[in-house]
C-alpha cells in the first residue's frame, strides 16, 4: 500500500506543470501579430502583448498558480486553482488581440502563440489532474462538461475574443460554418443511426450463427484496416457507374463524387464496432438468466426483447461511443473527395496557408468528439448503474 | 501449405508486382477514364512512392514506440504513480483528436512537407502504444511479481525479465493499432505535401481521374490488410513464446 505521505511534499506532477508556466511566461511569445491574414507572423512576448499593468497581473497570478500546483495536493484546491487560471487567462487573450491590432486596421490579424498554448494546457492539465483524482460518477462528469461549454459559449458570446484571428475568420464565412456543421453532423450522426439499425440485428444474428459470426466479423475486420482515404477513393468509382447507369440513383442524390461515398464509408467503419459489441454484450449474458427466462415460459422473441438486449446494453453502447468518436473525426476527410463538413475549412486552410482557417475546422472537430465521449462514456456508465 | 497463408502470399505478390510494374494492368483501367487521359498514374513511380510512405510510417511508429514504452514504464513505477492519473485522462482525450486535426495543427508548428505529417504521426501513434502498454504492465499477476522478487530479482531484473516479456503481447498489439493509423494518416499527408501515396489519390481527384484514385486506394488498402496481417502473426507468435517458457518452468 501507499505508505503515509509526509507533512510537507513537493507534488511532482506540480513541479513539471510550475516549469511549464515558467517557460510559458518568460521564454515563449504570447501572441503572433501578422499584418494581413497570410502573411508571416511576427512573434510577440507576453509583455509585448498586454498593457503593462495587466500582463504583471497576469503573471503574478500564473505564479501563484505554479506555486499552487506544487504545494497544493487536495483535489478540490487544485481544480479551483485551475479554474481560477483559465477564468484569467482565456479573456486575457482577447484583451490582447485588442491591444496588438492597430485602431481602424481591419487587415492585422492576432492569433495565440506557444506562450498562450502552453498556458492553457499546462492549467487544463491541473484541472484534468484533479478531475481524475476526484474519480466523478457520470453525473459529476456531465455537470463538469456543462460548465466548460457554458464558460466557453460566454467566452465567445460576450465578444471578448471579437478581435482574435480566428473569429474574425468566422465572420467572413458564418453561413457556410453553420451549413459545413450540419453537413457534418449528418454525416457522422446520420451514418451512426444506420450503422445501429444495421448493425444490432446483424451483431443479434452473428451471435447465434456462429458462420456468419466468422464471416462478418472478418470481412468487417479488412474494411476497418483500409485507410479512410483510400474506401473514400475506392467507394468513387462504383458509385458514379451507379449514378451514370441508375437515373433514380441520381435523381436521389448519389454521385462518384460528393457526400454519398463519405457516407457509405464511414457506414461501413461504423459497423465493426457495433456488431463486435452487440455479440459480446450478448455473450456476457448469464446463461443462468437466460434459462430462468426460458422457465418463466418466455418466448424467443420476448427473452431477447426483455432479458438479453437490456443485460447486452453497456457494451452495445460502448461500441457507439467508438463509433461516434471515430465518425467525428473521419467526417473531416470527406471534405476531400467534396462530401463537405469542417474538413472544407481545414483543406482550404492548408491550401492558402491560412492557419487560423484550418483552426476553425480542426477545433470545433475536436470539441465535438470530446463532447461526445463524455456524454456517451456517463451513458455507458448510467446503463451499468441502471442494471446494477 | 494452409489456404489463409496461400491467399496472404498472393496479396503480397500481387502489391510487388503492381507497384513495380503497373503498366502491365492498363488494360484494368482503361475503361475508367475518359479517352485521353492516361490509365496508370504518371507524375512518379508508384514503387518510389509506396517506400516513402512505409519509411515515414516506419520512422514515426519507431520514434513513438521508444517514448510510449518509456512513459508506460515510467507511470507505473512507483517514483512516477503521481502521473498515473493524468496519463491515463490524456490517452482518453487525445484519441478524441481526429488525425487530420493533428496533422492540420502540426502545419502551423514546423510548416509543409514530410515534417508535420512526421510529427502527427509520431503524436497520434504514442496513444495506443502507451495505452497498451499501461494495460499490459498493470495486468502482470502480482504472484508473478511476488515470486520474482522472491528470487532476489532487483527492480530493474523484474522488469526486463518479468513484466516487459509478460506484457509484450499487448504492447505489440498498440503497435499494430498505431501502424494502421499511420498508413492512413500518411496518406492525408499528402495534402500537405508530404512524399507518399496519398499523391496518387489527391491527384486523381483533382484531374477527376478515377483510374488513379483506384490506383492509390487500392495499393494503400492492400499494404494496411498486409501489414494488419503480419503483425497479428508477430502477436500470436509472442504469445505462443510466452506460453511455452511458462509451460517450462516447473
Amino acid at each position: 500500500m501507499v505508505p503515509p505521505r509526509p507533512a510537507l511534499s513537493f507534488d511532482h506532477l506540480g513541479i513539471v506543470l510550475a516549469v511549464l508556466i515558467g517557460v510559458a511566461l518568460f521564454a515563449a511569445p504570447f501572441a503572433t501579430y501578422r499584418a494581413t491574414r497570410i502573411a508571416s507572423g511576427e512573434a510577440r512576448l507576453l509583455i509585448e502583448a498586454l498593457p503593462v499593468a495587466m500582463a504583471s497581473a497576469l503573471v503574478l497570478v500564473a505564479l501563484g498558480l505554479a506555486a499552487g500546483a506544487v504545494l497544493v495536493r487536495d483535489p478540490l484546491g487544485r481544480l479551483g486553482s485551475a479554474v481560477i487560471g483559465l477564468a484569467v487567462l482565456l479573456p486575457s487573450l482577447g484583451l490582447s488581440a485588442g491591444f496588438l491590432t492597430p485602431a481602424d486596421n481591419s487587415f492585422a490579424r492576432v492569433s495565440p502563440s506557444a506562450g498562450f498554448w502552453l498556458l492553457s494546457l499546462s492549467f487544463s492539465l491541473l484541472a484534468v489532474d484533479a478531475l481524475a483524482r476526484m474519480r466523478l460518477g457520470p453525473f459529476g462528469r456531465l455537470v463538469a462538461l456543462a460548465v466548460g461549454v457554458s464558460a466557453l459559449a460566454l467566452l465567445l458570446f460576450s465578444g471578448i475574443w471579437d478581435d482574435l484571428s480566428i473569429i474574425k475568420e468566422y465572420r467572413t464565412r458564418a453561413d457556410s460554418f453553420w451549413r459545413e456543421a450540419r453537413q457534418h453532423l449528418m454525416l457522422a450522426v446520420g451514418s451512426m443511426a444506420l450503422a445501429c439499425l444495421i448493425g444490432v440485428p446483424l451483431g443479434i444474428a452473428s451471435h447465434r450463427l456462429r458462420t456468419l459470426r466468422t464471416a462478418v466479423l472478418q470481412g468487417l475486420g479488412i474494411v476497418q484496416t483500409i485507410p479512410s482515404i483510400a474506401l473514400f477513393g475506392l467507394l468513387i468509382a462504383p458509385l458514379g457507374a451507379l449514378a451514370a447507369s441508375v437515373p433514380l440513383a441520381a435523381a436521389l442524390g448519389i454521385r462518384g463524387i460528393g457526400a454519398a461515398p463519405a457516407f457509405i464509408a464511414l457506414l461501413l467503419y461504423a459497423l465493426l464496432p457495433i456488431v463486435a459489441n452487440t455479440i459480446a454484450g450478448l455473450n456476457q449474458v448469464p446463461a443462468v438468466v437466460a434459462d430462468a427466462a426460458r422457465g418463466m415460459g418466455m418466448s424467443p422473441w420476448q427473452r431477447l426483447v426483455q432479458v438479453e438486449l437490456p443485460l447486452a446494453l453497456p457494451v452495445i453502447l460502448a461500441g457507439i461511443r467508438i463509433v461516434l468518436v471515430q465518425n467525428l473525426g473521419l467526417a473531416t476527410v470527406a471534405a476531400l473527395i467534396g462530401g463537405g463538413g469542417f474538413g472544407t475549412f481545414v483543406f482550404q486552410g492548408i491550401g492558402q496557408t491560412a492557419i487560423d482557417l484550418v483552426l476553425l475546422g480542426a477545433i470545433p472537430t475536436v470539441v465535438l468528439s470530446f463532447v461526445a465521449s463524455i456524454i456517451l462514456d456517463a451513458l455507458v456508465d448510467f446503463s451499468k448503474g441502471a442494471l446494477a | 501449405m494452409r489456404p489463409s497463408s496461400l491467399v496472404r502470399l498472393s496479396a503480397l505478390l500481387l502489391l510487388v508486382i503492381f507497384v513495380t510494374m503497373p503498366e502491365a494492368f492498363a488494360f484494368l483501367f482503361e475503361p475508367l477514364i475518359t479517352p485521353g487521359a492516361p490509365a496508370i498514374y504518371n507524375q512518379g513511380s508508384l514503387f518510389a512512392l509506396t517506400m516513402q510512405h512505409l519509411r515515414t510510417v516506419c520512422l514515426a511508429t519507431l520514434a513513438s514506440t521508444l517514448l510510449a514504452v518509456a512513459l508506460g514504464i515510467f507511470v507505473t513505477r512507483p517514483s512516477g504513480a503521481e502521473f498515473l492519473p493524468l496519463s491515463r485522462s490524456l490517452v482518453n482525450i487525445g484519441q478524441t483528436f481526429p488525425p487530420i486535426a493533428v496533422l492540420a495543427i502540426a502545419v502551423p508548428l514546423v510548416g509543409f512537407g514530410e515534417k508535420p505529417t512526421f510529427v502527427a504521426l509520431f503524436l497520434y501513434g504514442l496513444l495506443p502504444i502507451f495505452e497498451n502498454t499501461l494495460t499490459g504492465l498493470t495486468q502482470v499477476p502480482p504472484t508473478a511479481l511476488e515470486a520474482a522478487r522472491g528470487m532476489g530479482m532487483n527492480a530493474w531484473q523484474r522488469l526486463v525479465q518479468v513484466e516487459l516479456p509478460l506484457a509484450l503481447p499487448m504492447i505489440l498489439a498498440g503497435i499494430r493499432l498505431s501502424v494502421i493509423i499511420s498508413l492512413g494518416t500518411a496518406t492525408i499527408g499528402s495534402t500537405v505535401a508530404a512524399k507518399g501515396l496519398g499523391e496518387v489519390i489527391i491527384a486523381g481527384l483533382q484531374s477527376n481521374n478515377i483510374a488513379f484514385v483506384l490506383q492509390g486506394g487500392l495499393v494503400v488498402a492492400l499494404l494496411a490488410v498486409l501489414v494488419h496481417d503480419g503483425l497479428g502473426l508477430l502477436e500470436r507468435i509472442a504469445a505462443r513464446k510466452l506460453g511455452r517458457s511458462l509451460d517450462e518452468t516447473p
